[in-house]
């Protein structure tokens, strides 16, 4: 009961949700604002996915049952991801071990389910988008766990969420030492890290997969209603879970809700600034991008976390 | 009115069908995205694939390869969709009546639920032609 409460309402699917569409609308707005317009009302978010909700949805003729289940897929591992999350930051105590790995696997899901939904509904352009999808994930997901990897030799080889937030709280941040000095393997696995989340989230450098000028939504573009709002409601999610996961890895020394939430605005404003200021890559200058300088920066991270910088 | 139209009418996402236009009315429409009018405001973006359309925009007038396609399009879209009809070609085929390449104007092809004439139309009366549509289908 209490596992299901907590899946289903507060860390989880409800309030992680609510999260991600607000984020979703300041991600949004503050896009409208750069470009000088005014932007949509904040429940804009809400309202997209009620009507969707409420749309017809459209099966290709041909498309095979993974058509329908794969957006499911995707929420579901999200959502349990938010909760793992969310649980750890309120008793870090009681998480078990090994949730890392669980965490980083389940993070793989959402790409995944965008590639076997889309590579099932039979569209030309959504086979386009899905090999694109497949090689960024072949791409960033290298580097993000390399970054991990060094986040794991700081925390004195623990792979459990709750014990890297106990590492922080008693010896600071992952990104300065414990002497209060910026930490340089820190920074580099941050900015790997920041890199691989904005292309994990689909966001601008990094939206081949689903160009809307090029190749028409890409991966969604056989979706429709009730699918397609699932997936819009698993990047909203991800847009609240994927901040938090970089916060725990490398903000943890103070989780207080108003800390947590300053934190949790940065890395938004982060990810919104890259989004705006750059055009999107092609798919080989995104897999050259994460495989060369990301790796070799990650692998840095690494070395400088052996040596205990 | 139901949470459905209501929520509808919140977020329009807009599918832009051209059937052979000058590209006059389709550049206004692109103006709607502007700073200037941003149609943001009101929840309405261009989307890049028909599933995920709620309004098709139609400019120009249909020939007999696009009559086809904008047929094939409508059915290809969820509903419920709304089709509007922008620009005078879209409206009533103007100066192309007779022309030996245009068979029917595009309310023959597809059920339009506002017309928006001019030639090319203001941005403000496609936002007119806008909250007529919302008030429509307030109206359903």
């Amino acid at each position: 009961m209490k596992i299901l409460f907590h899946y289903l309402i507060f860390p989880g699917f409800l309030f992680a949700s609510c999260m991600g569409l607000i984020a979703g609308w300041v991600d949004r707005k503050v896009t409208a604002r750069v470009q000088w317009r005014k932007g949509p009302p904040w429940y804009q978010n809400f309202v997209d996915i009620i009507k969707l909700l409420g749309k017809e949805t459209i099966l290709p003729e041909g498309a095979k049952n993974t058509f329908l289940f794969a957006p499911f897929l995707g929420l579901l591992s999200v959502v349990l991801v938010a909760t793992i999350l969310g649980l750890s930051i309120r008793f870090p105590l009681e998480s078990f071990v090994g949730d890392l790995i669980v965490v980083l696997y389940l993070l793989t899901m959402p790409a995944i389910a965008l590639i076997v939904g889309a590579a099932s509904s039979r569209n030309p352009l959504a086979s386009i988008g899905v090999s694109r999808e497949m090689k960024l994930v072949l791409g960033y997901e290298l580097p993000f766990i390399l970054a991990v990897i060094a986040i794991i030799i700081k925390s004195k080889g623990v792979i459990q969420i709750g014990a890297i937030i106990n590492h922080q709280i008693n010896f600071g941040s992952n990104i300065f030492l414990p002497s209060g000095w910026v930490s340089p393997a820190g920074v580099l696995a941050f900015v790997v890290a920041i890199f691989c989340m904005q292309a994990k989230l689909g966001l601008v450098p990094f939206d081949m997969s689903e160009a809307e000028q090029e190749i028409m939504g890409g991966t969604l573009i056989e979706y429709s209603g009730l699918p397609l709002a699932m997936f819009k409601l698993t990047k909203a999610l991800l847009l609240y879970t994927l901040p938090l996961f970089m916060i725990i890895l490398f903000l943890g020394k103070d989780l207080s809700p108003a800390m947590l939430i300053g934190k949790y605005v940065l890395l938004l404003v982060i990810v919104v600034l890259i989004r705006n200021t750059n055009p999107r890559l092609r798919i080989d200058q995104a897999l050259r991008f994460f495989w060369g300088p990301m790796t070799f920066l990650a692998g840095a991270a690494v070395i400088l976390a052996i040596l205990g910088l | 009115m139901n949470l459905r139209f209501k929520a509808l009418t919140k977020s329009i996402w807009v599918f832009h069908a051209a059937c052979s236009p000058c590209n006059n009315c389709d550049i206004e429409i692109l103006d709607l995205l502007t700073p200037r009018f941003d149609v943001e405001r009101l929840g309405m973006i261009l989307a890049g694939s028909i599933r995920h359309a709620d309004a098709l925009l139609v400019t120009g007038v249909p020939n007999y390869k696009t009559k086809e396609r904008l047929k094939k399009l409508y059915s290809q879209a969820p509903k419920p969709c709304v089709v509007v009809a922008v620009g005078s070609c879209a409206c009533g085929r103007v100066m192309f009546k007779d022309s030996y390449n245009s068979p029917c104007p595009v309310d023959e092809v597809v059920p339009v639920d506002v017309y928006i004439p001019g030639c090319p139309p203001k941005p403000e009366a496609m936002i007119a032609g806008v909250a007529k549509l919302i008030k429509k289908l307030k109206g359903k």
